[in-house]
């Protein structure tokens, strides 16, 4: 069955079950006018919906059906059982055809003309002859607007404490009301069968249920660390295995919870392309619909209750903003216009746009109107600024469409649409021009949602950070390239020839001193926020975590620096930072100095991307390397770069650097400054020098195109823009080959090469190895994958030792291990873990699969170190 | 630390008759700075030790900071702060008596938690009229103990939510 179908079934017939509960309460309570507005909001939504789906006998009833609940919330007709009844009937017809649509795909055969007459006479207030299926007493008629002459009855009624007149005939409707005359009872029995309805096939649970969940487990998890925490104090234990099992099961389960409540924001505009199409062509307009950010995740609560009023606003935006394609041409636009979609998150809340580049909003209709409902006077309006005129559009029963149209235009609109936003907490907001179109945006906390936050500390007490905000790390101190200077007070920090505005944590949240001094060393956490662009100044930056953002007590709630509280893994309460919060609070902030202040070009932070240094040397052809791999960004003065045989040195640190260029055929400067990537290698430095830095990125490193060029990795798209990327060994070797081999002499002085197996599915990192254990003294073969490696124990090979890495394809190195550890050649070599995941459960992990050691990549030092140990142990072990 | 006061259980006694045919409520009792006061033990979650406590910056001064009671947070609440009362001398923790309000939970330290007493209504009366103000605020009454005066406390006037109360 189709989709959005589906979802119409599903949604129909809970509306419906509502329905049928508060037109009864309706009787009872005549003139309640939110229950009016109620009921008619629940067919109004039936109504427009088939209107889209395409099923015309469907609309036509809840059409007829509307038109008279518009009557009685207009109280230009009286609620009686009478017209009760009706409805109710029309109800029950609706409700067959749904039924028969479950089952066929399609809308039954025949009409209900005689059922549409009646409502349609009802509405134009002639109280018609009962029909002859309505077993009501026609005498209770009169009965429904009695009690209400006194005021007190219907209360009473509502209740249903006493037998009143009132009460009595309100069962009996509702029992006559399953007979429709007119149409066939037949379809109606067909269509209701146990147990296969769609609207069974999901279920729904509450956000309660969910919200006491997540509490337990969330308890479940500090449990289960506590006893982690105890295991790893005792060295053997019988409770290691099943706890590990304990603690892998229960990570699983708080990862499923978590999921149940997050959906994709695009779920809730997957009907909105068809509704467009149907649409422009009702209209006879051209539309293109655009979405973007459709994967930013929100609660599912959230999502449910955001789909009716965007949905809404898209149509409203296509059926009032955009001009028909005539008039567009006339006024100098594309014939086709936009309706945008856009969803981000932004300071901790979730914005959702939706543009149009119609018309705008009619000023001078607006005005009119809200005189008519006499909202203000003209001369009350004329004092008004445009943009308070605007937000007329928000209340109840204003429409500015000129005639009422299936799309829109009945005043169910946007004061429903404001109502649904601030029950969740958001806020809505717009700007319309005339001519140009309008903008809306909604703006939804992430009460509920799940936050990767930075955890950090200032004065010892913890604080977390939406990562949503965080654009880079910086850290600060006299003798850095990154220096915090003040003017008047204020802290700012030159990055990247820019000045970045600074605020500091201490100074913001009241805790402790705040002297900004040149000769302390800052951690400076640069956010994001909308256009804004600055840094936080803190003590301490820990890791990050995934949090359950929790709104703060009431009592706290008025500090607008925080956005929620939140438990951290070891049991810690910590305060979300609300960045824009802080800002504000900040106050001296405002303004454009941090629109341009930094670059934008970094705001996502996926896992698999990594920080990429852009620069050029020689020709326009950008050049990356790994951030990771450079220790500083330096400007040397090219006067005192000196030469000692064929190559460069500089004293740097009171050491001799050496200075490589990336492009050796082209001379190295003679004056100015040379700008130079500082490679940290045990002690000791490398100069790269190059022409000048791009840019810091965030990219995944995939080489495109691999290159035969010696110093290239090969060509990759980096920024848009095809990049080569440097192989960062080739250049270490070449500045270290001499003094390695020296310390290879002095440290390794074996007769024998020791043999390294090196397993490693990525290009850059066996590139970037080899070279550095060859110098080091070892033998290195390498294979992409364990599969290849374990043929080579086949073939009879030996090595020493086996360094592997963890991610990989197809097998991953616990398997791997595993596989060796299980028998064979290499059963008992050494084998040291590298992987980028080199927590202390991840070591645990890996000695248990049967890993000899574990080093983190990028830790060099480490891995010598661990080899150099490991290789001692086994040679001792043989001896 | 933490005990859990059988709630229930307690509630169904609250308003007992004792023998004499008056009747009887039951307070958990607490002092603070040498002074008696009660809360209805309907009201009362849970008496804890010295809790981890994390500060919130800018918050309230009578806001001692928030903790995690097994999943929950819970805001702290100090009461000498609160009640204008000298601070607490150094190296006394102090322990908390754990209301809940609205579906919050809220910890207030107090100096240390008594027993748990019922007591008959023949012993209560309204607030003294010289009483200050701030005191009166949160004061709904007064019971008349043999040795000392049992303030019972307002716990939403307390915590100042009882305008959100109505809400």
């Amino acid at each position: 069955m189709d989709d959005l179908l589906r979802e119409f079934l599903t949604e129909t017939s809970e509306n419906l079950a509502t329905l049928d509960v508060e037109l009864v309460k309706l009787e009872q309570n005549p003139n309640d006018p939110a229950l009016l507005g109620n009921i008619f909001r629940l067919v109004h939504t039936i109504k427009g919906t088939c209107g889209f789906l395409g099923l015309p006998r469907l609309e036509h009833v809840a059409h007829a059906g509307e038109n008279v609940l518009g009557k009685f919330r207009d109280g230009e007709l009286l609620v009686t059982p009478l017209a009760v009844s009706l409805i109710l009937r029309s109800i029950d017809t609706i409700k067959m055809i749904l039924s028969y649509l479950e089952q066929n795909e399609k809308e039954p055969e025949g009409e209900d003309q005689a059922l549409i007459d009646e409502l349609n006479a009802m509405a134009a207030g002639q109280a018609s002859a009962p029909p002859p299926s309505i077993e009501s007493k026609p005498t209770a008629a009169p009965i429904g607007p009695v009690p209400d002459e006194f005021g007190f009855v219907p209360v009473m009624a509502g209740q249903q404490p006493v037998v009143t007149p009132a009460a009595a005939p309100a069962p009996a409707v509702v029992a006559a009301a399953p007979k429709p005359a007119e149409t066939k009872p037949v379809a109606d029995d067909h269509g209701i069968k146990a147990g296969a309805s769609v609207a069974d096939q999901s279920i729904r649970v509450s956000v309660d249920v969910l919200e006491s969940l997540m509490t337990m487990v969330s308890e479940l998890v500090l449990t289960r660390n506590q006893l982690l925490q105890i295991l790893r104090g005792q060295k053997e234990s019988t409770f290691t295995s099943p706890l590990q099992r304990l603690s892998q099961v229960t990570s699983e389960l708080q990862d499923g919870v978590m999921k149940t409540r997050m959906q994709p924001i695009g779920n809730a505009w997957s009907k909105l392309p068809r509704i467009i199409r149907d649409l422009s062509l009702e209209l006879g307009k051209k539309i293109d619909l655009q979405m973007i950010g459709a994967e930013t995740e929100l609660d599912r609560q959230v999502l449910e209750l955001i789909k009716d009023p965007l949905t809404h606003m898209v149509r409203n935006s296509a059926d009032h903003g955009i001009e028909l394609p005539a008039d567009r041409i006339k006024s100098g636009k594309q014939e086709t216009g936009i309706v945008l979609l856009n969803a981000y998150h932004e300071g901790g809340h979730i914005i959702i746009e939706i543009s149009d580049d119609g018309r705008g909003l009619a000023m001078d209709k607006i005005r009119a109107k809200a005189i008519e409902k006499n909202l203000a006077t003209e001369s009350e309006l004329a004092a008004m600024p445009e943009q308070q005129i605007m937000q007329f559009i928000f209340k109840p029963g204003f429409s500015t469409a000129a005639a009422v149209t299936s799309v829109s235009g009945r005043g169910v609109g946007m004061d429903v649409v404001k109502t649904n936003i601030e029950k969740i907490g958001g806020t809505i907001d717009f700007r319309s021009a005339v001519g140009k179109g309008s903008r809306f945006f909604i703006k939804i906390p992430l009460t509920l949602a799940i936050v990767s936050s930075l955890i950090v500390a200032c004065k010892g007490e913890r604080f977390a950070i939406p990562q949503i905000n965080v654009v880079e790390l910086v850290q600060a101190s006299a003798n850095s390239e990154h220096r915090v200077e003040s003017i008047n007070g204020t802290p700012v920090l030159r990055l990247r020839n820019r000045l970045l505005p600074l605020v500091s944590m201490r100074r913001a949240l009241k805790i402790g001193d705040d002297e900004i001094s040149t000769d302390r060393t800052y951690f400076i956490v640069v956010i994001q926020t909308g256009q804004n662009t600055f840094g936080i100044i803190v003590d301490h930056v820990y890791d990050t975590e995934e949090i359950v953002v929790k709104p703060v007590s009431p009592i706290l709630r008025d500090i607008k620096v925080f956005s929620g509280n939140t438990i951290l893994g070891d049991g810690g309460v910590v305060m979300i930072l609300d960045v824009n919060g802080l800002v504000t609070h900040a106050g001296d902030m405002r303004g454009s100095e941090m629109a341009r202040a930094a670059s934008a070009a970094h705001v996502n932070r996926a896992d698999e991307k990594q920080s990429l240094l852009l620069f050029r040397a020689g020709d326009d052809s950008p050049k990356a390397v790994p951030l990771a791999l450079i220790a500083r960004l330096e400007k040397v003065d090219c006067a005192k770069i000196e030469h000692s045989g064929e190559s460069c040195v500089i004293q740097y640190r009171g050491k001799l650097m050496p200075l490589v260029s990336v492009r050796p055929d082209i001379p190295v400067m003679k004056e100015g400054l040379q700008s130079v990537l500082v490679f940290a290698d045990r002690d000791k430095h490398m100069g790269l020098m190059v022409e000048d830095i791009i840019d810091i990125v965030e990219e995944k490193l995939q080489v495109d195109l691999s290159s035969r060029r010696p110093g290239y990795l090969g060509t990759s798209i980096i920024a848009g823009h095809a990049t080569d990327v440097l192989d960062a060994a080739y250049f270490l070797s070449q500045a270290f080959q001499d003094w390695f081999d020296v310390e290879t002499d002095g440290t390794f002085g074996e007769d024998k090469l020791r043999r390294i197996l090196l397993v490693d599915d990525s290009p850059f990192f066996r590139n970037l190895l080899t070279p550095l254990l060859t110098v080091a003294g070892y033998a290195v073969t390498t294979v992409e994958n364990p599969n290849e490696a374990l043929k080579l124990q086949d073939e009879g090979l030996d090595f020493d030792a086996i360094v592997s890495d963890i991610e990989m394809p197809g097998m991953n190195g616990f398997d791997f291990v595993a596989a060796l550890r299980k028998g064979g050649r290499w059963s008992t070599l050494p084998v040291v873990a590298m992987s980028s995941h080199a927590t202390e459960r991840d070591v645990d992990r890996g000695r248990k699969a049967g890993f000899t050691d574990y080093v983190a990549k990028f830790n060099r030092e480490g891995l010598l170190e661990s080899l150099h140990q490991n290789l001692d142990i086994a040679k001792g072990g043989r001896a | 630390m933490s005990a859990n006061l059988p709630t229930t259980q307690s509630g169904t006694q609250l308003a007992k008759t004792s023998a004499g045919g008056a009747i009887e409520h039951m307070y958990v009792t607490m002092i603070t700075a040498g002074q008696l006061f009660g809360i209805s033990v309907l009201q009362v979650q849970d008496v804890l030790g010295p809790q981890r406590i994390t500060r919130v910056p800018l918050a309230p001064p009578e806001v001692a900071g928030s903790l995690n009671l097994r999943g929950r947070i819970v805001t702290a609440i100090d009461m000498r702060v609160r009640l204008g009362m000298p601070p607490r001398p150094e190296g006394e923790t102090g322990m908390s008596v754990v209301v809940e309000l609205n579906n919050e939970l809220y910890s207030l330290i107090v100096d240390k938690v008594g027993e748990v007493m019922s007591l008959p209504q023949s012993d209560y009366e309204g607030n003294p009229s010289t009483l200050e103000p701030h005191w009166q605020e949160v004061s709904d009454g007064i019971y008349r103990l043999t040795d000392s005066l049992l303030i019972v406390l307002n716990v939403a006037k307390l915590l100042r939510q009882d305008q959100l109360n109505a809400a």
